[in-house]
């Protein structure tokens, strides 16, 4: 197995609520844990991160035991950030305070040039002499998200750090975490019950039902699988990554590449080459067996159908691949009159119509 | 007129007492607390009890059981004798012993309190921030439950002062040893001395005062977090 990959086995049994799970997770990159709550998506985090403790549990991280038959790393003892559902700052110290407390004692080569490098991604070099109760909750947010980066950690533990934010406030920090995406070259384990963060942020999910590991794989490939609840969810859609082709600046749009074919959408602030991950809706895309003619819309793929699914209220969803491979998935979502008036069936060509695309970075 | 040399004497030893006492309660107190607040053990309870009986017993109880602990025969008694320290009642160590016991229960509830409303949440943060159990005491611990440490000082602190039935019981009446302050004010009342009674019995009064106006200064019942 890989050095830098996160292997976890834990079991548990109360009466009330179970969780037996064996995972290994890839050494970096964003892997989200989602689920309702009540998933074990929580006890999950807590038991790598130690702050609960079973007898049955294996945790290797990049190559190092934490936990085994034997041994227990205390929570200190383990090189891990971790960020909490609410404000978790110390009241008693001020924001520049509650960073140190932290990097003081994790004692390693931490350079003051990496704690500014901490608080510029947070953005919150003007906070830093204030006390908690003087900050917003996004504010405080981003101050515990930065005291977790300043130690320097090999993984990141992050528990709905938006959880308890305001749809405002999410929006305020979505940013930042999307940034601490692309710089970071740790591992992150994000806890969600949100598809749009996950869809946004992470890189792998895996799904969880009742202490159980449902699913799990790249967020393309679990947001498109017809048999698990996430297509089934009213905002149901695909994962699309791709790159920066060419800017159209007379008519204000971008034309971005993705495996199997293109797309088009207004104009981004990226540069050329730079990678976007985009979300179509599954109740965005229609479907036609000929190519349409003229059209308002921007975005006619050729596409085939992988598989269908009838789900509730008459509507059937579809599974798609664009061009001929099958690397990028798409869903649609149509009535199943209209399934039955084209006669759709698997393996059939036809043509996607993308009637809106939604930009996640 | 004013305090007597004896009223004087009095007066330094009640002090000696009262800050060894809240001193040595704070030491012990606090890990009981800690353990109180935090426990599921099925002890908890039967523990707590024990710790509150002071507030509840006439100190005249107690002062007859410690008496009977700490005597020739009792358990006390024969261990203190087997370490050559003697026996320890109507001594100024058997004072002290005696006054943790009947101050504990006034140093473990404010401390109690105080841990529980922390909770857990603080000392997780602590711990993923690299912070040792100690660590987390000292550096998390202490400065948030600070309001609940200082009431109990304060509380145990006034609680010794203001003891009688116990001291009587155990430590008598010894001049310069075991004659605290509320023992020379009921020794001017029985001798008639009203007059110095009274010098000691308001300077009780506005000391208790004083005290009580500090703690609901330090600790207005709401944290401010």
């Amino acid at each position: 197995m890989p050095a830098d990959s996160i292997q976890a086995r834990f079991r548990l049994d109360y009466p009330e609520f179970s969780l037996d799970v064996d995972l290994e997770l890839p050494g970096r990159g964003v892997t989200a844990l989602f689920g309702h709550s009540g998933s074990g998506k929580t006890t999950l985090l807590r038991l790598i991160a130690g702050l609960q403790r079973v007898r049955e549990g294996y945790l290797r991280v990049n190559g190092e035991i934490w936990q085994d038959g034997q041994r227990f790393l205390p929570t200190h003892q383990r090189p891990l950030g971790y960020v909490f559902q609410e404000a978790s700052l110390f009241p008693h110290l001020n924001a520049r305070r509650n960073l140190e407390y932290g990097m003081k004692r994790a004692g390693n080569a931490m350079s003051s040039a990496a704690l500014q490098q901490a608080v510029d991604l947070l953005g919150i070099g003007h906070l830093l002499d204030r006390r908690p109760h003087q900050l917003s909750g996004g504010e405080r947010q981003r101050v515990a998200i930065a005291r977790a980066l300043a130690l320097n950690p090999q993984l990141l533990l992050m528990d709905e750090p938006l959880a308890a934010l305001d749809l405002k406030r999410k929006q305020e920090i979505l940013p930042y975490l999307e940034r601490l995406h692309d710089a970071l070259e740790i591992p992150v384990l994000y806890v969600s019950h949100s598809p749009d963060e996950v869809a946004r942020l992470a890189d792998t999910v895996v799904l969880m039902e009742q202490g159980r590991v449902l699913a799990s794989g790249r967020v393309a490939e679990l947001f498109s699988r017809l048999d698990l609840s996430l297509a089934q969810d009213q905002d149901a859609s695909a994962i699309l990554e791709g790159v920066v082709l060419s800017h159209d600046d007379d008519d204000a749009l971008t034309h971005l590449e993705i495996p199997g074919g293109r797309l088009t959408v207004t104009r981004l602030a990226c540069d050329i080459h730079d990678p976007v991950r985009v979300r179509v809706h599954a109740r965005d895309v229609s479907l036609a067996l000929d190519e349409p003619g003229a059209s308002s819309i921007l975005n006619i793929l050729p596409a085939r159908i992988l598989e269908l699914r009838e789900i509730e209220n008459a509507q059937v969803l579809i599974k798609l691949c664009i061009g001929t491979g099958e690397k990028t998935p798409l869903l649609a979502r149509i009535t199943r009159y209209s399934r039955n008036r084209l006669g759709l069936h698997e393996g059939q060509p036809v043509f996607a119509q993308i009637k809106a695309v939604a930009l996640m970075d | 007129m004013g305090f007597s040399n004896a009223d004087l004497q009095a007066i330094g030893l009640t002090l000696r007492l009262a800050s060894l006492v809240t001193l040595i309660l704070l030491l012990i107190g606090t890990p009981i607390a800690w353990w109180l607040a935090r426990t599921t053990s099925r002890w908890k309870g039967s523990v707590g009890a024990v710790v509150a009986l002071p507030l509840v017993l006439p100190p005249s109880v107690i002062g007859f059981y410690l008496l009977i602990a700490m005597g020739p025969n009792g358990p006390v008694g024969q261990f203190t004798q087997s370490l050559g320290l003697g026996i320890l009642p109507f001594t100024y160590w058997g004072l002290v012993v005696a006054s943790v016991f009947y101050s504990m229960p006034f140093v473990v509830q404010p401390i109690q309190n105080a841990i529980e409303a922390l909770g857990e949440r603080p000392l997780e943060v602590a711990a993923t921030l690299r912070a040792g159990p100690w660590d987390r005491f000292f550096t998390v611990v202490v400065p948030l439950a600070r309001p609940g440490f200082l009431s109990a000082a304060i509380l145990g602190f006034a609680h010794t002062v203001g003891e009688f039935g116990v001291v009587l019981m155990i430590g008598g009446n010894i001049p310069g040893v075991t004659r605290v302050v509320s023992v020379q004010i009921y020794d001017h009342v029985e001798a008639m001395e009203y007059a110095q009674a009274h010098w000691l019995a308001g300077s009780m009064v506005i000391f208790s005062f004083l005290v009580l106006l500090t703690l609901y200064t330090i600790n207005p019942n709401q944290r401010r977090f």
